[in-house]
């Protein structure tokens, strides 16, 4: 829940500062992993991030992403992050958001609406199996943007971290 | 005296109040009446389904196998909407009803005069429902009955249209889009009632179907899919299952606790009817949510085909395919009713292509189960349904485990699943041609690998908890066939590879000539008897919607509504990719967007007029 914390300050920030244009890996900035809590893995700039080895082996909250991403998101936003008929291709959008603005639109929607398109993405942020993973899609889709993982299901994972069974039956209830 | 006269008059009052109800019966069953006429002209198209039985079969012949191929576009039409466009136009008589995805626009074309455009309805909705349909903004067009165009709106808003004006005579709100229950199915109007389902399995909704007043949109019975008998309208001693009563509470018997309340079992397909039984027939949907693990139990009625009366709602009988769903295999397909040959006796059918993979024959007085079979090869999550009455599992298909998401817990991913989610067939409507007594089956050719997990429910929200990974078949490329199905033996007679799902309702004609549209955007003939491609034509966006026929100034027209979008715009639009082909193979299959592009146009054809 730390990140989740971390947020609440990070966007009263975003919106006194506006965010820099320089060059950047993704939205989050540099998406190398430089430290890890309970298998969690941040940026130097504390934004979660994720962590592939050179076998391919991700880690446990990417995979856990790539779940959740699939059964929340993949019916508007298509398999993998790579967009619909409709909604846009996540592993695109990551390019240019930051955590704080991925973290803003999926807790409180968007709408575009016009007489040429009818864009409306859903406030999940009362939706316990979006926002108890929001920070392991986002890695997840991170990972994608920065084409770290491939399409599909990732073929092996880290194991599942000591305390991820407790924080996610408290989340869920 | 006074008691004389206040017999006379209470005479006279009955009198004059049953001529009032005679009068009112007549009025009100004038619509059905009509109806059962028009459908039976196959110049016109009056209903979303064509004709009560769902045949989708013209007796049209101007246009046949001979000359098909010499087919042009008369004139096109663009609705200005982007989304997904299923179902189909009407035509009565002059004019022509064209209706759009969300806004759920409906305009009224003049056939006199190159469609021009009669009058435009365009209802104002709470765009806040966008997100809660399942898979893009679909709707499957309106219905007509009594001079009045019905339709059933995203926000669950049915609205009757004068049909010569568009002005609206009245609207009722059958749902509630916050708890995540949406309208895109079409109408269907039989005597004095019009029958509205609603969408949202992926929404926990328990589903219902309802049928309102033509005349002012009076509720007048309402039929859910699972609860208490009251609920479903079951008799627990007349309602039967494969020949024996229901009994009390089947269905809240069959779930865990009130699991019911929020168990889906939607009714967002299509509806036929047959006016010498009085019985409406439609499918339900899948139990929600898509983990089995959470909701142990038969799930009854999810995945149920339910033969109502027409008039009370009360059902008849029921079948459930496919008890304790692990797949998403809606039971919404189309009911297609007709009579057919079954060892030397004349049946009346009802033939059902499930997404499940199976093609189900079964009479459709009794709800007798005759026939089912796989109209796909691959289909493998079943050996088979158990056909011996004396069976305890009679009419239950033998499950395998291997390809049976949850049968060995949740948070397992279990692969090579065929077909995937989307059914071997989705709800985009077959055909059956009464010269050669074949149905032509528009197939999804699709396999997935489905892990369960656990889900929490929050009304208005999605309430799905499983992840998919769709892909062709191993060691194919086409993810789609056009058969021709006979259902009298569960037999393929001829398939026709497709590159994507067919996801267009097909038509057959008197002509000896089958038409559907592809997810490319072709618009294609193919010879009934040997599936030869005859014709076809590139439309300008790819095909969801239904093809029609119908006939103007003595002149036969074939018309289809393009525009990609839908559940074949998620799965499709960026390619799917095989997990299990390896390195290299990633990325092999071709992704749609490469081949269309969105926007709604109706194309309309003719043969160059001599």
């Amino acid at each position: 829940m730390q990140w989740v914390l971390r947020v609440a300050v990070a966007m009263a920030a975003a919106s006194l500062v506006s965010v820099g244009a320089y060059a950047v890996t993704d939205g989050s900035g540099d998406p190398s992993a430089v430290k890890s809590d309970d298998g969690k893995w941040s940026d130097k700039n504390d934004n979660p991030t994720f962590k592939v080895e050179p076998d391919g082996t991700v880690d446990w909250y990417t995979y856990v992403g790539f779940t959740r991403y699939s059964s929340e998101c993949l019916r508007c936003h298509g398999p993998d992050g790579e967009g619909s008929t409709y909604a846009p291709a996540l592993m695109e959008s990551m390019k240019r958001l930051s955590y704080t603005d991925f973290y803003a639109v999926v807790a409180s929607g968007k709408k575009d609406v016009s007489s040429a398109q009818q864009l409306v993405m859903p406030a999940n942020g009362e939706n316990k199996n979006v926002m108890c993973f929001i920070d392991a899609i986002y890695v997840y889709l991170r990972a994608r943007a920065d084409d770290a993982i491939g399409r599909g299901r990732p073929e092996k994972h880290a194991p599942k971290p000591e305390g991820f069974t407790k924080a996610e039956d408290e989340c869920m209830g | 005296m006074r008691r004389a006269s206040a017999g006379t008059w209470l005479a006279a009052g009955t009198i004059l109040s049953s001529q009032l109800l005679i009068a009112t019966a007549i009025a009100q069953t004038a619509g059905s009446e009509d109806l059962l006429k028009m459908q039976a002209n196959a110049a016109n198209v009056v209903m979303p389904t064509i004709t009560y039985d769902n045949q989708r079969y013209s007796a049209l012949d101007q246009i046949n196998a001979q000359n098909v191929g010499k087919l042009q576009v008369a004139w096109t039409f663009s609705t200005g909407v982007l989304r997904g466009h299923e179902g189909a136009p009407l035509v009565i008589g002059d004019v022509m009803y064209v209706h759009a995805p969300f806004p759920n626009t409906v305009f009224a074309l003049d056939l006199n005069n190159d469609g021009k455009i009669l009058w435009k309805y365009e209802p104002k909705q709470d765009p806040n429902v966008i997100p809660v349909m399942c898979c893009d903004t679909v709707n499957r067009g309106p219905a007509y009955a009594d001079g009045k165009i019905f339709l059933h709106q995203a926000d669950t808003t049915l609205a009757a249209l004068d049909a010569k004006t568009g002005k609206l005579a009245w609207s009722v709100k059958t749902g509630d889009p916050s708890k995540g229950e949406t309208g895109t199915s079409a109408p269907m109007v039989v005597k004095d009632k019009v029958y509205v389902g609603v969408s949202g399995g992926e929404f926990g909704v328990r589903g219902w179907v309802a049928a309102y007043a033509l005349a002012d949109g009076k509720q007048i019975w309402r039929a859910y899919s699972e609860g208490p008998d009251s609920d479903v309208l079951l008799d627990p001693q007349k309602t039967t299952d494969l020949g024996k009563p229901v009994g009390a509470d089947s269905s809240p018997k069959s779930w865990q606790g009130d699991q019911w309340k929020i168990g889906g079992g939607d009714t967002w397909g299509w509806y036929s009817y047959d006016p010498t039984l009085n019985l409406i027939y439609y499918g339900s949907g899948n139990p929600s949510t898509w983990n089995p693990v959470q909701r142990p139990g038969d799930n009854k009625w999810s995945m149920t085909i339910f033969a109502r009366d027409a008039d009370t709602g009360m059902a008849k009988w029921v079948y459930q395919m496919t008890p304790h769903d692990q797949w998403d295999y809606d039971g919404v397909n189309e009911m297609i009713l007709a009579d057919q040959q079954i060892n030397g006796q004349t049946v009346p059918t009802l033939v059902h292509f499930d997404r499940n993979g199976l093609g189900y024959t079964l009479n459709r007085a009794t709800g007798e189960l005759l026939v089912a079979a796989k109209y796909d090869p691959a289909v493998n999550w079943t050996t088979g349904v158990d056909m011996n009455k004396n069976s305890p599992n009679y009419g239950r298909p033998a499950v395998v485990a291997q390809y049976a998401p949850g049968s060995a817990g949740a948070d397992k991913n279990y692969q090579g699943i065929c077909p995937a989610a989307l059914g071997t067939k989705d709800q985009q409507p077959a055909a059956y041609s009464p010269d050669t007594k074949l149905f032509y089956v528009p197939t999804n050719h699709v396999c997935m690998d489905y892990e369960p997990f656990r889900v929490s429910y929050t009304a208005g929200q999605p309430y799905v908890g499983a992840t998919l990974a769709m892909y062709p078949p191993p060691g194919q490329t086409n993810m789609g066939n056009f058969i021709a199905w006979d259902a009298t033996t569960g037999k393929i007679v001829w398939s026709d590879p497709e590159q994507f799902s067919v996801w267009s309702g097909a038509l057959v004609t008197k002509g000896g000539v089958a038409f559907y549209g592809t997810l490319e955007g072709y618009l294609k003939a193919v010879d009934v008897k040997t599936g030869k491609e005859l014709y076809k034509f590139k439309t300008p966006s790819g095909i969801i919607g239904n093809v029609i026929t119908y006939q103007h100034a003595g002149r036969q027209y074939v018309a289809v509504l393009s525009g990609i979008g839908g559940w074949a715009g998620i799965g499709l639009a960026a390619g799917l990719t095989d997990p299990h082909a390896g390195l290299g193979a990633v990325g092999g299959y071709a992704a749609l967007n490469s081949y269309t592009a969105l926007g709604g146009t109706l194309t309309v054809f003719a043969l160059p007029s001599s």
